[in-house]
Parts: structure tokens; C-alpha cells; sequence
């Protein structure tokens, strides 16, 4: 079958999908967006969690004829997401046609990464130790750029419970709960 | 580049200085956080296919006949591989002993052992054609502990074994037996006023790694294979990859791609040959990926143990003796099992002064999940034993659990049970003190104007409790690991530095075959570089077998070793560019050739501080280059009857401090705070240290309360090959973890600096297990603890 949906802004296609395959599958192996992961297939670690239509779900566990016609954010369109939030399209979800048109992946010829445009809870991850082996990454940041989204300014139980179906096995999150904390200050004061 | 997703080089510049001691920020942080960064389940190529395993429904059977018609005639399958097509004589992997078949010969000895492999080009069709394939298994009985392993009629889990501990176990089901005996026990047995004997039982932990195992195998034009692989060790894989593939080591080309955690369960071989023979087979890229259920059966497990144990004292709290008697289960495969059994034997008594011993460890085989390396390796469960038994020992002599420890704490000098001197600082009472000082959490704090806020409180959201029945209890507990390959292990690493002008800048590039699982190890050898080179701008190499091996990412040991052996050569490419710089610059200034130089900055400065040249200047266009081994002091193996001997290389020593309260009524266990207090040596990087402290005290909570793989004592079968049935902890579990890091040379290592990884995971687990006692009154001599232990349900 063929599917049509918006991802981080850019209407997508995909073909031949067959019907048993996951959003994160089509993500991962159709459509070179390999940055939301599969760790447990069955909606328990978080680490492939995205924005549907601005819900956070595990992409595994939708199928991905059900993504039809809506939108999706992974944490490729993370900083792009947060940029347009910062703007003041702030409570909606997604990206405008015309916006997503000015909008190109990372160029894969990067060789550090540095020098691209975060957004204010991945800059914060990195400052605060939070990533380790990085692969329950893009999942937390997804969840926890929402959570930051819906509270700004959140308590440390806001945290955790906002993240309780996120496993991260390296860092014994607290560094995590340091780098959300961070994100949130930071986006406070404006910075 | 025909691959997509390989490891690009990591260049890192700093505006700062970024040498060692300082918390410089992850150089491959930037692309795990916008999701570039290359993990190996990410890796595609142009026409590949994808791998599939086929594993054994039962633990324990010999296999009549297996067909694979109908999965070969299946549309989109290119290629089903058994045991009769594997390409050499060599047909068995391991890596101490090669006792594990690539693919089940005749037999299967566990649950999920890998029988047959399938390409497809699509993972379902994979596994569809994996699914026809029929296999006729006639069931043996099931060797499952201690007493059915050792029966005099036991079957034989390996029947013709050959390799060299057959000598010295009393049985073939016994893998290896190492005994500690020094003093004379029965006699100080006599000097005891009190005397305390405990039972204990560990249970199987899984790494539980985020990213499975995974890897994509690429046939190359000479006949030779290109693996890019999320591995602890890459030369250790190739060792064992290469003879079962018929191709000599240099034709097997290993890179590292991201690996997505390890702690133990990437140190054995998973799907690196399976992927490696059908990339041949097909003359395709194949990519094999686990899934979860899969991968708690591509991995190894920590060793499940009985530990059973006697410890004395006098009537003042010195200990007498201790006698002790450790039995792991190594399950179907030997793994790193005899390794394990040196670590629990000879750390067996834990980090105290105690001159009259007695310990016997062994791990056995049995058809249980294969059990081998993870974060505390054999430390962990003899830690868990000891520490209880220094609680009891308190109780029954009145004396508080920490005075207790302090009075019997090892210092330098204090020899351990193998009879080696403790020769860098031990400060065991200094951490516990640390650990008992720091302040307590406040008491009720689920308490407020509104009502009790249930997310505090034991059952959290579930609304079990307001606080009624819930009772607080805080532990303390201690423990010592090893740093470093012991008994007698050449451990050595490879760096290759080298330092060249690119763009009008000093660059320094480093090149080890160091796996990053995680650590951050990549971050330290930047640091290192820019300590010895005086450059701001390093590039880390990706990891590869073009470079010497570096050793495992285990063990504690990669700062020490790798980081060591990156030193090294950063010392010689010092002193090849201040040749460099004598040879060009020597006649305009007279300390060229007297003063003691150093480069700092992107200078050439004498000792005292005066700029000699640029290093842009001195190199050129000239790149100095070295490659070089380096090693720790040596050790020697144990004695096979007595245990003695300097075994291992450095210790590595933390406590904690565990705050608990449990819902005495439903048996639920809220951990509200887990402090850690542990000696580091010199922390060349603070944060990443912290992290690793924070990060094994969680998987030390983990096996206290929540983690353990259920094996089927009748089947062998395990239970719970989930993360819906196999819990770790979750931020909700997970307490805040202060942290003190104590930094105490140990003049025998790189800048002083200790292992940090493994120690934390260690003390964590009987810390809180002690607090539990405390809260509940109740024995608990089994980790974890479940609520049914707490409320005589069980």
C-alpha cells in the first residue's frame, strides 16, 4: 500500500508498504529517518517515540496506515519544531506547508554535528551528562520537548511521571532529570 | 562510501583548554541528540537483506532432523543456512573455551540456542521462512541447578570436554572450581564469640542494553567480509569470527559502528558470524537485528548464585573468619565463567582485613540461559552475600552496621585473601563515613496541605497507599572490585597518535579499536590527547581492526588501559616533534636543547614557561605518527588449590547509603534516595564519572527490587523474555543519587586514575536490600526482593 503523511513538515510517501508494518518502520527503513529507535517492539522503553498529530506515541505500536493524513515529528524536526514553537506557532503542532518547504534534513556531510541549531532540551541533554550511550535519547527528547510544551515550568514529580514510560539504562536519570530541568530554566529566562 | 550510516570521524574543538580533569562535553553528543548518530541497527546498504535466526523451542534436546524445504522455496528467501553448511572445520566459538556451536550440531543445550539462519529481503519474510522451518527435537532431561548438575548419573551438559579446568572440577558439569584458603579457619573459628551463617540466593540479571544486538555484514570483491558492528571488543570478535569463516584475520575488516550500551552482554559473540556467513553465502550486505525477545536470548546473563556463608567474630566486632562457598550457574555455555568464579572467590570476603579464609567458588553447567559478563562480574553477588552477613553479624553483636565495617575495613597495605597486598589507598571507612554524613532525606516527604501526594509513596499512582502502613528503613553497604584483566591476562591496548597542521592548526588524531559503548570514552581520549599535545583541536578515529586491539570495553579497565596507552604514544609524538623542533628551530634559542620542554597551548614551552615556537611552525608539513602497545603491571594466575597469588591490577571501592520505605502491608518498595560515596582516583572527566556512578547504582536498584530473567525449573525455559515481564527500573523507580567522589592517587595507574564503572553496581543492590531488612524486620537472604517476600505470600 501506499502511504502519504507529513514528517517534520515535508509531506512523505511511502510505497509498498506492507500492511504489517510499524510508523517506526516506515520511519526507520522507507523513509531514512532512522533517529527514533526500536528497542522493544512493544510500546514498554519509549525510545521510538514521536508526535502524532502533537500526541506523543511509540511509533512501533501505530501502524503505519494509521499515520495517513497526519503529522509526524521525530526528533530529526525536533530543533525545527521547537524554532517554529519559539516563534510563536507555540501550542499548535507540526510545521506549515511553507515553513516545512525552507526546512532540509541535517546535511549527512556533517562531521560533528556542531554547529547545528538545537533545540533548547537537546542543547541541555548534551550540557548536563544526560546522554550516554544515546539510544533512549530521541525518545526522551521527544517526550520531555512535549512535556516542556505543555509545562514550562515543571515540577520534578511533572518530570518523572512525564517520562515514566521512557527506560533509559545508562545514566540512572538523573543527569536526564538535570538536563529537563536545565531546558526548562533556560527556556524561562529566555535563553 | 557505499554504506550509509558509517561512522563518520568525530573532530571536537574547544575554545578551552579541555584537558583532563575537566567535565568537556561528549564529542558525539551533537549527533545522538538529532538523531544522526550511527547505531548499528541503523546501518543499510543499497541490496541488502536481512538476517533471521531460527532458535530452539526447549532447553534441553537432541535435534532428529531438521528441514528446510519449504522456508528455501519461500518467495524473497535467498539463502538457509544449519550446522552442515557451515564452511570450515571450524564450527565452535567461545572466549575462553570454544564450546559454543556457530549453529546447534545434534543438539541443543538451552532455550533459544541459534539452530538455523535465513536471508530474506524483507525482515517479516525473514521470519516467516524461519518459522517453516521444522525442526524434530527428541527432549533430554534438564540439568537446572547444583544438586541435578553434580548427580553421580547426571547427564553431561558437554561430553567430551578438553579444555584445561577438566583437570581440576570434580565433575564434568563443573566448569571451573577456584578455592581461596589462607589462614587457618578452624582454628580461628575458635576465637570467635559470635559466629553467623547465611544462605543466600542471587537472581539472573540481564544488561537489558537499550539497543539490541544488530550489524551489517558486507561482502567484499577479495573474497573477505566488512562487519560494522556494535561490540565490547572488536579484536576479541575477529579472533573468534575469522577460523569459522575460513579467512584469515585480514580479510575479516571489523568497524565499529554506535553501540547503543553493553555492561557485559556485547563481550561474547551474538550475530556477528550468522551475519558474516550469509553475507558470503548470498553475495548480498545481510543486516541482522534483534529484537527484544531476542535479544534476551542473544546475550549471556549475570551468573545467578547460592552463596552460602560463615562469618566470626569477636566480642569487640573484629572479624575471626570467614568461610564461604559461591556457586554460579554458567547455564549451557562456559562464556566468561571461569573468570567470574576468580573474581567472586578471591573478592569473596569483601573489602576487609580478615586473615583466616576459607572460600570455594565453582560455576556450573547447566541447561539454563548461558550466563557470563556483566557490570561487577562475579563482585556483584559475593557483594550482595557479605554485606548481609556484616548486617547480621552487627545485629547480633550490638554493634552498629557501619562502626562494624570501619573496625574491619581494608586499608593499604591489608592483604587479601589470595594473599596480595592492597598497594594503592583503600579508603573503605573514609567512604562509609563520607556516605553515612551526607544528610538524610526528610522523613514523610509525600506529605502536603493537600493530602499525601502518592506519587511519593510506595505503589506511586496505583493509589495504594497515603502513608498508611508505610515504614521507613535505611542500609548501608560497601564492596571491592578488581580494574583490569586479572590472573595472569596480558591486558594490554594500542594507540595510534597523530599530530599534523590541518587548516593552520595543530590537530591531534587518535585511532584505538576502543569500543564506545557509552562510557564515554571517546570524551577522555580527546582530553588525554589535549593534556599531552598541548592542541585544542582532536580527532577521534572511528574504532576499527586497522588499528591493534585495544582490549574489551569491560572490566572497568578503558581509561586505564586505552587512556594509558593513548598517553604513551601522545609521549612519544612529544618527543618525535621536539626532535622535530630541535632539528629546525635548535640554534635560535639555547632550551632547545637544555630546558625541559613541554607543549602547551600549540606551543613549544620550556618548564618555566617561555614560547620557544608554534607547533605549526615546528611540524610544517610534516605528520608524526605512532603507534604503539601499551601495558599495566603484569599479574599471575591464582594457584589452583590455594588461591594465592597478586592476581589483579587495582581495586575500585565505593559505598552507599540506601533510604527506603515500603508499604509493609502490599510489600511495595519505594527507594526515596540511594547516596553513593566512591573513590575515583582522579576524575579525568566529572561528569561522565558521575554519570557512571548514577548509572550503575540504578542497575544495582534494578536487581534489588525489580530485574530477574525466570527460568522454568522444570523446563529450563525462560519466562520472561520481556520489557513488559523483565522490568529495569523507570524514572519513577529510580531515586535521586547524591553523589561523593573521593579522589585518591593510585601512583600506579595514568594520572592516578581508578576504574569507576563496575564498583557502584556492586554496593547498591545489599545497601538496599539492607534498608528493607530495616524497614520490615524480615530476613530476606534473596535478591531481588518481590512483594511476596514482604508480606509471607510467597
Amino acid at each position: 500500500m501506499r502511504v502519504n503523511f507529513t514528517v517534520n513538515g515535508r509531506p512523505q510517501q511511502a510505497d509498498d508498504v506492507w500492511e504489517g508494518e510499524s510508523l517506526l518502520y516506515v520511519l526507520r527503513e522507507r523513509l531514512g529517518l532512522p533517529g527514533s529507535k526500536n528497542a522493544c517492539e512493544q510500546g514498554e522503553c519509549g525510545s521510538c517515540t514521536v508526535r502524532l498529530d502533537g500526541v506523543p506515541v511509540c511509533s512501533c505500536l501505530v501502524a503505519a496506515g494509521q499515520a495517513e493524513g497526519r503529522e509526524v515529528v521525530t526528533v530529526e524536526g525536533l530543533a525545527d519544531h521547537a524554532r517554529q514553537r519559539a516563534r510563536g506557532a507555540g501550542g499548535t503542532c507540526g510545521t506549515s506547508l511553507d515553513e516545512a518547504k525552507g526546512w532540509t534534513a541535517d546535511g549527512t556531510d556533517s562531521q560533528t554535528g556542531e554547529g547545528a541549531e538545537l533545540s533548547p532540551v537537546q542543547q541541555a541533554f548534551i550540557d548536563a551528562g544526560a546522554v550516554q550511550c544515546g539510544f533512549c535519547t530521541p525518545g526522551l527528547l521527544v517526550a520531555a520537548d512535549e512535556m516542556l510544551e505543555r509545562r514550562p515550568n515543571p515540577s520534578d514529580a511533572d518530570i518523572r511521571e512525564a517520562l515514566s514510560g521512557n527506560l533509559c539504562r545508562c545514566t540512572g536519570y538523573e543527569k536526564i532529570m538535570d538536563a529537563v530541568r536545565l531546558a526548562a530554566a533556560r527556556q524561562s529566562e529566555g535563553v | 562510501m557505499p554504506t550509509n550510516g558509517v561512522p563518520t570521524k568525530i573532530t571536537q574543538g574547544s575554545g578551552t583548554k579541555g584537558g583532563i580533569g575537566e567535565s568537556t562535553l561528549r564529542p558525539d553528543g551533537t549527533l545522538k541528540v538529532t538523531g544522526e548518530f550511527a547505531y548499528s541497527s541503523d546501518m543499510w546498504h543499497e541490496d541488502m537483506l536481512w538476517g533471521q535466526i531460527l532458535r530452539s523451542t526447549v532447553a534441553h534436546a537432541e535435534i532428529v532432523s531438521i528441514d528446510t524445504a519449504e522456508a528455501l522455496a519461500t518467495p524473497g528467501v535467498y539463502a538457509v543456512m544449519t550446522y552442515d553448511d557451515l564452511p570450515t572445520e571450524v564450527k565452535h566459538y567461545g572466549l575462553e573455551i570454544q564450546d559454543t556451536p556457530v549453529l546447534a550440531h545434534g543438539k541443543v543445550r538451552h532455550h533459544g540456542e541459534p539452530v538455523a539462519i535465513v536471508a530474506a529481503d524483507h525482515p517479516e519474510t525473514a521470519r516467516r521462512a524461519a518459522a517453516k522451518i521444522k525442526v524434530d527435537y527428541r527432549e533430554l532431561p534438564v540439568i537446572t541447578d547444583e544438586a541435578s548438575a553434580t548427580a553421580p548419573d547426571a547427564v553431561l551438559v558437554h561430553e567430551h570436554r578438553d579444555d584445561h579446568h577438566i583437570g581440576h572440577v570434580r565433575h564434568p558439569n563443573i566448569v571451573h572450581r577456584q578455592p581461596i584458603v589462607r589462614g587457618d579457619v578452624a582454628t580461628a573459628r575458635g576465637r570467635a564469640d559470635v559466629i553467623v551463617e547465611g544462605e543466600y540466593t542471587f537472581g539472573m540479571q540481564d544488561q537489558a542494553f537499550l539497543g539490541p544486538e544488530s550489524g551489517l555484514a558486507v561482502p567484499e570483491e577479495d573474497g573477505g567480509v566488512h562487519l560494522y558492528i556494535a561490540t565490547q571488543w572488536l579484536h576479541s570478535d575477529l579472533r573468534q569470527i575469522a577460523p569459522v569463516l575460513g579467512l584469515p584475520e585480514d580479510k575479516v575488516r571489523m568497524t565499529l559502528a554506535g553501540v547503543g550500551g553493553a555492561f557485559g552482554g556485547r563481550e561474547d559473540l551474538s550475530m556477528q558470524i550468522h551475519a558474516c556467513l550469509l553475507a558470503l553465502r548470498t553475495g548480498k550486505p545481510v543486516k541482522i537485528v534483534y529484537n527484544r525477545f531476542e535479544s534476551f536470548f542473544g546475550h549471556v546473563h549475570r551468573h545467578p548464585a547460592k552463596l552460602y556463608y560463615e562469618h566470626g567474630a569477636t566480642a569487640d566486632g573484629r572479624l575471626t573468619h570467614v568461610k564461604a562457598r559461591i556457586v554460579l550457574d554458567g547455564g549451557a555455555y562456559a562464556s566468561a565463567s571461569p573468570a567470574v568464579v576468580g573474581n567472586a572467590s578471591s573478592l569473596g570476603v569483601g573489602p576487609y582485613a580478615v586473615d583466616d579464609v576459607d572460600i570455594e567458588a565453582i560455576a556450573l553447567y547447566t541447561n539454563n540461559p548461558p550466563c557470563g559478563a556483566m557490570r561487577g562480574f562475579g563482585a556483584v553477588q559475593a557483594c550482595f552475600a557479605y554485606e548481609a552477613q556484616m548486617d547480621k553479624l552487627a545485629a547480633r553483636l550490638g554493634i552498629d552496621p557501619v562502626e562494624l565495617r570501619q573496625r574491619n575495613a581494608m586499608e593499604q597495605g591489608t592483604l587479601l585473601p589470595t594473599g596480595q597486598p592492597v598497594d594503592s589507598p583503600a579508603p573503605v571507612a573514609e567512604l562509609l563515613r563520607r556516605v553515612k554524613a551526607m544528610p538524610m532525606p526528610p522523613e514523610r516527604q509525600w506529605e502536603s496541605s493537600e493530602g499525601a501526594d502518592v506519587r511519593q509513596l510506595p505503589g506511586g499512582l496505583s493509589n495504594t497507599t497515603h502513608g498508611e502502613g508505610v515504614v521507613r528503613g535505611v542500609g548501608y553497604a560497601v564492596g571491592i572490585k578488581n580494574v583490569g584483566f586479572s590472573e595472569g591476562f596480558d591486558d594490554y591496548s594500542t594507540a595510534r597518535v597523530r599530530m599534523e597542521v590541518v587548516g593552520g592548526e595543530p590537530v591531534a588524531t587518535v585511532h584505538t579499536a576502543m569500543a564506545e559503548v557509552g562510557q564515554g570514552g571517546v570524551t577522555v581520549h580527546a582530553q588525554i590527547a589535549r593534556t599531552e599535545l598541548g592542541v585544542t583541536q582532536v580527532t577521534i578515529h572511528p574504532a576499527d581492526t586497522r588499528v591493534g586491539s585495544a582490549g574489551s570495553t569491560s572490566a572497568s579497565r578503558q581509561t586505564y588501559v586505552t587512556g594509558g596507552a593513548i598517553r604513551h604514544a601522545c609521549e612519544l609524538v612529544r618527543e618525535k616533534v621536539l626532535e622535530l623542533g630541535r632539528r629546525k628551530l635548535g640554534s635560535y634559542h639555547p632550551a632547545w636543547a637544555h630546558a625541559e620542554l613541554l607543549l602547551e597551548g600549540g606551543k613549544v614551552v620550556t618548564d618555566g614557561g617561555e614560547v620557544l615556537a608554534d607547533l605549526v611552525d615546528v611540524l610544517g608539513d610534516e605528520a608524526v605518527e605512532v603507534e604503539e602497545e601499551w601495558r599495566h603491571r603484569p599479574t599471575e594466575p591464582f594457584d589452583l588449590r590455594t588461591g594465592q597469588g597478586n592476581g589483579h591490577v587495582q581495586y575500585s571501592f565505593a559505598a552507599h547509603r540506601a533510604v527506603v520505605e515500603v508499604d509493609t502491608e502490599l510489600g511495595l518498595v519505594k527507594v526515596i534516595e540511594l547516596a553513593c560515596a566512591q573513590d575515583v582516583g582522579k576524575a579525568l572527566n566529572p561528569l561522565s564519572v558521575v554519570g557512571q556512578i548514577q548509572g550503575g547504582t540504578t542497575q544495582g536498584l534494578g536487581v534489588a527490587v525489580m530485574e530477574e530473567i525466570l527460568v522454568d525449573p522444570r523446563t529450563a525455559k525462560v519466562r520472561n523474555p520481556s520489557f513488559t515481564d523483565y522490568l529495569i527500573p523507570t524514572i519513577l523507580d529510580t531515586p535521586t543519587i547524591p553523589v561523593d567522589v573521593l579522589e585518591l592517587a593510585d601512583d600506579h595507574a595514568p594520572y592516578g586514575l581508578r576504574g569507576v564503572g563496575e564498583a557502584p553496581t556492586l554496593s547498591s543492590t545489599p545497601a538496599v536490600l539492607a534498608a528493607i531488612r530495616a524497614a520490615t524486620g524480615l530476613e530476606l537472604n534473596r535478591t531481588p526482593v518481590r512483594p511476596e517476600h514482604l508480606t509471607g505470600t510467597s
